[in-house]
């Protein structure tokens, strides 16, 4: 984990995080339309029971989204 | 309130009055789960029309409403999308719709529909549409759901913030609508304010598009500027013209994307300060989250998925039975009685080739109407969603989508239906690839297949006195379907290449209640477009299949049925046999005859004759013709009751007077027919969802050689 930022991926279930940017340029569209955007707010909801994928709440709704999707989605520490 | 216009070109119609002579044309857009198609079923009712987008798989949904008695408006659903950088082809839709003026459906003003328990997300989209200058309405969907949530919203405040009508709608209900349709009925202005400002130091590229291509606006030259490549009504003279200055400019699109989706959330974030009133800050989604530690906890999640899943296969495979059934015997029934009213060959024509292939088109609206049933309630409840959530990661590993499990398992009963059920799934790989696999699971139709070759071959032994031997192989067959869909998937993830980049991110929806006018309308819409569309594949295929087991060359049917009449009292066979004794030399006569001798040299690597090969024809037609054809080949008078077609096959001997159905000769059949395409239904609705003959094609050619060399193989290790 050392010099490795803290991403959604990270966080445990109901664990809150503030979105710092957004890794991979070419889903970070994608992201952002969702409304994950830097500053905002998510919170870890829920868990596939396979582990993967997972659902945040971000902008007050759920998003689903598989492990190495959230990934990119790094976090203020 | 004075406006001063941008300078526009002449040629750029404002709503003008010419426009209005003619049927105004309105477009329903927005979010997926805002309401939209509920709004547009609301408008149209049963008068809607399912087409096709020029050359993509995604249905063009339109119909006709009555704005007031005597103005009537054409309405076009447009996909679902949450912006409109395209991420999906489905998606790629609506900037060919909207940003060329000059397409047939090119709407005079639009209606975007915006779900108010998620006004930011929702008005992203709304910001990019206004800006491209199109009339619009706003139809604010789900304002009780928001207020629930403790929301409060200021319709008025809104309204002055956005510059366009809002109106609150109730896609639920149907309130709202009525004053839609007023406004709609009037001239509508082009939203005033700008939500997004063009870098000034790229104003001069945009403006150099703008003019080239006569634009109305800047941000519609902006989007030529981002998604030239994928602008389909742009020739490649164009294209290259972008190019040149997009790569003159350095304009980097990914990037100004990401600053411009943020700009434009700054935006609306500041509109919605006045306009949007949070009262009880809380977790919106409590409700749904307490269900859902139900419907996807890890024991009972699968449980309940897994009765579902039951749950909609004994509907297709037991209940769709009974209808099927009556279309079967009414079909009959009207031959019948047709032909005690005249005969010739042309009614022959009439009743045995069209009436009875279109009763073999008609026989699959029972399974399609259900299982779509399930679909749109599952959809719209927002369990698909869960469905997906669950799933994704086993099917994953083989290529597949967490949404590719509703086909699979649909394709057990049949692969028609289950074909038109991979709509659902987004992404154009996943999707490919599970229509490809579907039809390698074991359908209903082979069932009688099974069944007889089983019989023919297999002893009825127990094991442990309860375990039958007969039943253990039928369901190793089944497994095979399923290994091999499994398989091929895989393999296929590897085989094709795609630009698009799959992405799981999606809205997890809040569980609702079904709307039944939906459901109903699905069903509808997609029994036409099955009966319309593969339908004539399927009814030109079954006339062609008829003519070449009804006729043969010169007059070699007469002889053959003459010789076999003469036959007949030697043979001393009572009426049904000797009448399946005529059937069967007239078949051996026919084209279908001479075809299974040509084909001979080819399939006698696999145990068959020619006899076998009159049948691997015929049945293409539906798998389960195959025993008919067995029994009238074989000459078997009562081709309903097994064990007398079992009797009759068992005596069949071959040239050396050895029994012909060896197991060598049956198992080898059973495995070609588990993996062989032998359908041309599945072929016709492959082609209806592909657009073209490529997939079809290609998935008969491997279905066929899998199957070949399987049958080879397994004939070779039995013999």
């Amino acid at each position: 984990m050392q010099g490795e930022q803290k991403s959604v991926r990270d966080l445990k279930i109901g664990e809150k995080g503030i979105i710092c940017s957004l890794s991979d340029p070419e889903m970070s569209l994608k992201l952002l339309e969702m409304g994950c955007i830097p500053g905002e707010e998510v919170i870890l909801n829920s868990r596939a029971p396979l582990g993967d994928p997972i659902t945040i709440i971000v902008n007050d709704y759920t998003l689903s989204l598989r492990l190495d999707e959230a990934a990119t989605i790094k976090l203020k520490a | 309130m004075s406006e001063v216009l941008a300078p526009a070109p002449a040629s750029v119609p404002r709503a003008t009055t010419a426009a209005r002579t003619a049927v105004p044309k309105i477009a329903l857009i927005g979010n997926p789960n805002s309401g939209k198609s509920s709004l547009f079923n609301h408008f149209t009712g049963l008068n809607q029309k399912v087409g096709n987008f020029p050359g993509v798989t995604v249905d063009k949904k339109t119909g006709v409403t009555n704005l007031m008695p005597s103005l009537r408006a054409q309405v076009i659903d447009l996909p679902g999308t949450y912006s409109l950088y395209p991420k999906s082809l489905d998606e790629k839709v609506i900037i060919d719709l909207l940003h060329d003026k000059k397409a047939a459906s090119y709407p005079d003003v639009l209606i975007i529909t915006a779900d108010a328990s998620n006004l930011k997300r929702n008005l992203l989209l709304f910001t990019q549409l206004a800006d491209l200058k199109i009339p619009a309405v706003l139809a604010l969907n789900m304002l009780d759901v928001a207020e629930k949530h403790g929301v409060k919203i200021d319709v008025a405040e809104l309204q002055q913030e956005l510059g366009v009508p809002v109106v609150p709608v109730n896609a639920r209900t149907g309130s709202g609508i009525a004053a839609l349709k007023i406004l709609l009925s009037q001239q509508l202005e082009a939203p005033r304010p700008t939500f997004f400002q063009i870098p000034d130091e790229l104003l001069v590229m945009v403006r150099q598009i703008r003019y080239y291509f006569e634009l109305s606006n800047d941000y519609l030259a902006w989007h030529y500027a981002h998604q030239y490549q994928k602008l389909s009504f742009l020739s490649e003279d164009d294209k290259e013209y972008i190019a040149e200055l997009v790569k003159k400019y350095g304009f980097k699109s990914n990037a100004l994307q990401a600053a411009e989706t943020i700009e434009r959330y700054t935006r609306i974030n500041g509109l919605l300060l006045d306009a949007m009133r949070v009262t009880k800050a809380q977790n919106n989604e409590q409700f749904s989250n307490k269900i859902d530690q139900v419907l996807t906890h890890k024991v009972f999640g699968y449980l309940i998925f897994f009765g579902v899943l039951f749950m909609m296969f004994q509907a297709i495979f037991a209940w769709a039975a009974y209808p099927m059934d009556l279309i079967d015997g009414g079909v009959a029934a009207l031959n019948a009685w047709i032909h005690t009213l005249a005969q010739g060959p042309l009614i022959d024509l009439l009743t045995d080739g069209v009436l009875a292939g279109l009763g073999g088109v008609l026989i699959f609206i029972p399974q399609i109407a259900l299982l779509f049933a399930f679909i749109a309630i599952l959809e719209e409840t927002g369990y698909m969603a869960r469905v997906t959530f669950l799933m994704d990661k086993i099917m994953r590993k083989f290529g597949l989508n967490g949404k590719s499990v509703v086909p699979l398992i649909s394709g057990v009963a049949c692969a028609v239906p289950a074909i038109m059920a991979t709509r659902t799934i987004d992404n154009w790989k996943d999707r490919m690839i599970t229509i490809f696999v579907t039809p390698l699971m074991s359908c209903s139709a082979r069932l009688p297949i099974y069944t007889v070759m089983i019989a023919l071959v297999v002893p009825e032994t127990y094991f442990l006195g309860f375990l039958s031997l007969q039943g253990l192989v039928l369901m190793g067959l089944y497994l095979i379907g399923f290994l091999a869909a499994i398989f091929s998937a895989a393999l296929l993830k590897w085989v094709l290449k795609t630009k698009e980049r799959s992405y799981f991110i999606m809205e997890f929806p809040t569980y609702k209640m079904p709307r039944w006018k939906n459901v109903g309308l699905t069903i509808v819409e997609k029994s036409k477009a099955f009966v319309f569309q593969a339908g004539k594949v399927i009814l030109a295929i079954s006339v062609i299949l008829w003519v070449l087991s009804s006729y043969g060359p010169g007059n070699a049917m007469q002889q053959a049925e003459e010789r076999a009449t003469a036959e007949l009292t030697a043979l001393n066979l009572a009426d049904a046999d000797a009448e399946a004794h005529v059937a069967g030399q007239k078949l051996e006569a026919s084209y279908a005859g001479q075809f299974g001798k040509f084909i001979e040299p080819a399939i006698r690597p696999l145990g068959y004759d020619w006899k076998v090969g009159i049948a691997l024809l015929t049945s293409f037609a539906a798998r389960e013709v195959f025993v008919g054809t067995i029994s009238t080949i074989y000459s078997v008078g009562d081709s309903e009751n097994i064990s007398t077609v079992k009797e009759k096959l068992l005596a069949e001997k071959d040239a050396n007077g050895q029994p012909f159905f060896t197991p060598a000769r049956a198992f080898s059949l059973l495995i070609f027919y588990v993996f062989a395409m032998q359908c041309m239904s599945t072929i016709a609705v492959v082609y209806r969802e592909t657009k073209g003959w490529k997939w079809p094609i290609l998935q008969m050619l491997y279905m066929t050689g899998l199957a070949y060399a399987s049958a080879f193989v397994v004939f070779r290790l039995f013999s």
